[in-house]
């Protein structure tokens, strides 16, 4: 899958309670998670951001609590790929349970600024960044395998239910 | 070469002789437990595909301890649902109000986790269990929700850090101090996606209570899990109250191939404070003290030190003395039979003499969730485990982690003091 989206660029141990407050966990609604995304970051996020903009962050995005509502309020904004230097491990797995996609690079990240244009080969982790093509680290076997599935539930429904 | 702790739990729960770092598996869950932000969505996807029964009754958990008592209509829904699921499914380790504590505190408590089990929770502090030589890790709803229709999480092996503690941490040091020393040093990124093993013989003269908190916040600098190898007060701690009849002590072997090995003297070990908004932002308490950091609330309690053992420290402190004019003081029991054990113990009365106010056992003002929330400006001491920006509230409070020593302290003087500020040198 090729993507191309508009960046929103973020720095270092961006955590889930910026990317979605405890004071929005009481509810699962995907689209209520959306709104707040981000807000205590960026207050206008949720406003401006739009379908198909890429995410680009620096060491251990989403440090912090295991809140799926963390993935889940970034892929329902519209966000469609988040690339950083480093994930922390459980927004890294929620996010490949979830199927947002992810990918992990430690270069783009001073290549480019907020509004900046970038493409994406997902299937090849080609990053297409100011006529540079980089590389993003490859996904383990078993992980590719979920992300084909689109997600864990997917391959939970195929192989067990 | 030999194996970890930890690789041998994993290897054990997945069928094979041996594992690699790095290698993924699909392992069998000895519990899966969520709490009423997570297990929340977890039904709703458990339901949404049709599954129709979860793979072992007594093996699911449900624990409805981050906003109850419910604070609003939406988490009453919530709970709501937990409840008709837990009755639907047969669930037996659903805990209501009442009986319900802080999920860490309170499943170890009950003897549900056992050394040698293989425990995720949907919550980032599931590390906690690693204190009584289990392999426990925080993973998210869907993962939850799929190990409650298959029985299995994937799972990717870890390399291991260790670090080997000895000497005598210095008076009115904890494991609190210990793991935000290590964090101040590692970095919140210092350990991420590997294990952190804790030996030495500090680590061994710590009681259970300071050991839980130690694993407790290993996620803080990153890691899958904290753990530490079974010796006899786990056992100790383990007869007391498991629920199950047989269960597997693990150790390390001596040969085990760790990525690095962190060699720690407990004698530099002061309390420690850490600032906004980092857990790794770390400073000696005599340092801190000399800052005059006026504070507006003190929460004692939560996950990471809620246990009596820190209830017993506050109390020590705290007793015959009054909170700062203006300040609130919060005091969290863990769990209902903690609570029941400092009122026995006398400390519930010296906490309300002292003008603290006690809170039920939950999560509540950790999280910025209830029962605690801050306004914009205000700063708090307290003895959670994060202080990123608007975790306890507004996006333009603070929050300074500590031990209950320096919590308990900074109330009563109304700005981050050690213990001695209060008490003296002894």
């Amino acid at each position: 899958m090729k993507l191309k989206g508009r960046v929103w660029k973020f720095g270092d141990n961006v955590d889930t309670d910026v990317i979605i407050p405890a004071r929005y966990l009481n509810t699962t609604d995907e689209k209520e998670l959306a709104k707040h995304c981000m807000e205590d970051l960026d207050p206008e996020f949720a406003s401006k951001v739009k379908p198909g903009d890429i995410i680009v962050a620096g060491e251990s995005f989403g440090i912090g609590s295991s809140r799926e509502h963390a993935p889940i309020a970034i892929k329902a904004s519209g966000v469609s790929l988040v690339i950083a230097k480093s994930f922390a491990r459980i927004f890294y797995r929620n996010s490949i349970n979830i199927g947002l996609p992810i990918l992990e690079n430690e270069e783009v990240y001073d290549l480019v600024e907020t509004g900046d244009e970038i493409e994406v080969d997902l299937d090849k982790g080609e990053i297409h960044v100011k006529g540079k093509t980089l590389e993003a680290r490859p996904f383990p076997e078993f992980i590719k395998e979920i992300i084909r599935y689109g997600g864990l539930l997917n391959y939970a429904k195929e192989k067990y239910l | 070469m030999g194996q970890t702790i930890a690789q041998k739990i994993i290897a054990k729960h997945a069928g094979v002789e041996r594992v690699t770092p790095g290698e993924i598996y699909l392992v069998d869950v000895d519990f899966a437990f969520g709490n009423d932000i997570t297990a929340a969505l977890s039904i709703k996807q458990f339901n949404e595909i049709g599954a129709r029964k979860v793979f072992d009754p007594e093996k699911v958990g449900l624990i409805p301890d981050h906003y109850t008592p419910n604070k609003d209509i939406k988490t009453a829904i919530i709970t709501q649902s937990m409840r008709n699921f837990a009755r639907e499914h047969g669930i037996t380790h659903h805990y209501e109000v009442g009986e319900v504590g802080i999920e860490h505190a309170l499943l170890p408590e009950k003897g549900v986790v056992l050394p040698g089990d293989l425990v995720i929770g949907a919550d980032s502090h599931t590390c906690t269990y690693g204190a009584l030589g289990a392999f426990s890790t925080g993973i998210g709803s869907t993962d939850l929700t799929f190990a409650w229709i298959t029985g299995k999480v994937w799972l990717k092996v870890p390399e291991t850090l260790k670090f080997v503690i000895n000497g005598k941490l210095p008076r009115w040091s904890g494991g609190k101090d210990i793991i935000l020393y290590i964090i101040g040093k590692i970095g919140v990124n210092g350990a991420n996606y590997r294990v952190m093993e804790f030996s030495g013989d500090t680590i061994r003269n710590l009681n259970m209570d300071n050991r839980f908190t130690i694993c407790n916040m290993a996620i803080e600098a990153g890691a899958k899990t904290g753990i530490i190898e079974p010796d006899e007060k786990t056992i100790e701690y383990v007869e007391q109250r498991k629920e199950r009849s047989t269960y597997t002590v693990y150790k390390s072997d001596k040969d085990a191939e760790y990525e690095k090995i962190y060699e720690i003297n407990a004698e530099d070990i002061v309390p420690q404070v850490a600032f906004p908004h980092l857990p790794e932002n770390t400073k000696p308490i005599y340092e801190v003290e000399k800052m005059d950091i006026r504070i507006d609330q003190a929460v004692i309690g939560s996950c990471t030190n809620g246990r009596i053992s820190d209830l017993e420290i506050a109390a020590k402190i705290l007793k015959g003395h009054k909170v700062a004019n203006k300040l609130r003081l919060i005091i969290l029991p863990a769990t209902p039979a903690i609570y029941r054990e400092a009122l026995e113990r006398g400390y519930i009365e010296i906490f309300l003499d002292a003008g603290a106010v006690i809170a039920p056992p939950t999560c509540g003002p950790c999280l910025g969730g209830h029962m605690g929330v801050l306004a914009p400006g205000e700063k708090a001491i307290s003895t959670t485990n994060r202080n990123f920006r608007g975790r306890m509230g507004h996006v333009e409070s603070e929050v300074y982690l500590s031990n209950p020593a320096v919590a308990a302290a900074s109330a009563i003087a109304g700005k981050i003091v050690s213990p001695e500020y209060i008490l003296g040198g002894n």
